[in-house]
């Protein structure tokens, strides 16, 4: 399965470490947030709700490198604008594989 | 070059400023996480460059720039490929920019905006005064103050000269601009044009008369012409 990985923030970065710091706080600090809106308005079967959180963490799955994953959740989220779960358990799993990479951020960098 | 970000997403916003930190002469003046904050900004301060998002809670890029009287140049930065065709419908939108967005992809950018004339930005709504947002309210512009109104809670618009009268269930306002283009913002399925000069919603009828309606305490007249689409609306027994 495709990991999480920064090669985009490095890119993005250019050897810059105080903003790749800056940026993987942004995310280690807005990503646990967006997960829990998730699975607060997916268990509660509001998939407009679901569908607009799914958007943000779209956006954080590309920045971690995850370019299959991206397609994953931009199916997902089109597929809850037209009130479907299907895809919950790819996307879901790409949020698992998230949270573990982030909680060892401190050992990658 | 003067810029501003607008993004919902604090990450996106980080990002396009360090993006904009490589290109030279390229400031950023300012990042907002909503677009009616940067039209307040815009409504005191000109800019050469807007990094807009397009999918933001409430009030989205499009409807922003619909608001703009005089949009400088605008470059898009969205997660979503599908609204690229309805970007090039406006003139002011140089480029369009799919996140994760890349340092060569953002050069070019900004090459190509170079190439456009500058359009100094004025800020100000458009000239019908009022902006609809994508949720159950619209925006108008009262003395360049943006002031939101929530749709179902307006019952009553009336064409006065060159001026509408706008009558909520909390307060009436007086704004430039004409009932078309009112009506034009208004659901369909909640409001009525019944008379030349006159606009009601039809779930705060009270009763009817021949020629008339009644909403709250407003008789209202009703045009012979508007009177059959009057009659579908209600349910009637």
């Amino acid at each position: 399965m495709e990991q999480p990985n920064l090669s985009y923030i490095n890119d993005l970065s250019g050897g810059d470490e105080s903003f790749k710091e800056k940026l993987i706080n942004i995310i280690r600090m807005e990503f646990p947030n967006e997960r829990e809106i998730y699975f607060k308005n997916i268990e509660s079967k509001k998939f407009k709700e679901a569908a607009e959180v799914v958007h943000k963490l779209k956006h954080k799955i590309s920045i971690l490198g995850l370019e299959k994953g991206y397609e994953v959740a931009a199916n997902f989220e089109n597929n809850l604008i037209q009130n479907s779960e299907l895809g919950k358990v790819d996307f879901e799993s790409i949020l698992s594989a998230i949270t573990d990479f982030l909680a060892s951020y401190d050992v990658i960098l | 070059m003067n810029c501003i970000i607008i993004d919902d997403e604090v990450t996106a916003r980080v990002i396009i400023e360090q993006l904009c930190s490589k290109i030279p002469d390229l400031n950023v003046l300012d990042a907002f996480p909503d677009a009616m904050q940067a039209i307040k900004y815009l409504n005191q301060n000109e800019v050469d460059i807007i990094f807009l998002d397009i999918h933001m809670p409430d009030f989205n890029g499009f409807d922003f720039i619909q608001a703009l009287k005089n949009p400088p140049k605008i470059i898009l930065t969205t997660s979503d490929s599908q609204f690229a065709i309805e970007a090039f419908e406006y003139d002011c939108i140089v480029d369009y920019l799919v996140k994760p967005i890349v340092l060569p992809r953002f050069k070019r950018a900004i090459k190509k905006s170079l190439a456009i004339a500058v359009k100094p930005s004025e800020g100000l709504l458009n000239s019908s005064n009022i902006a609809v947002s994508s949720g159950d309210y619209l925006y108008i512009n009262i003395d360049r103050r943006l002031i939101k109104i929530d749709i179902p809670s307006i019952y009553l618009v009336e064409a006065k000269g060159d001026y509408i009268h706008l009558k909520t269930e909390s307060k009436n306002y007086t704004v430039h601009s004409t009932l078309k283009k009112i009506e034009e913002k208004l659901p369909d399925d909640l409001f009525l044009k019944v008379h030349r000069s006159f606009i009601i919603n039809v779930q705060e009828i009270i009763d009817i008369e021949d020629n008339s309606v009644l909403i709250k305490k407003d008789i209202i007249p009703v045009s012979r012409s508007n009177r059959a689409e009057l009659m579908k609306r209600l349910n009637l027994l």
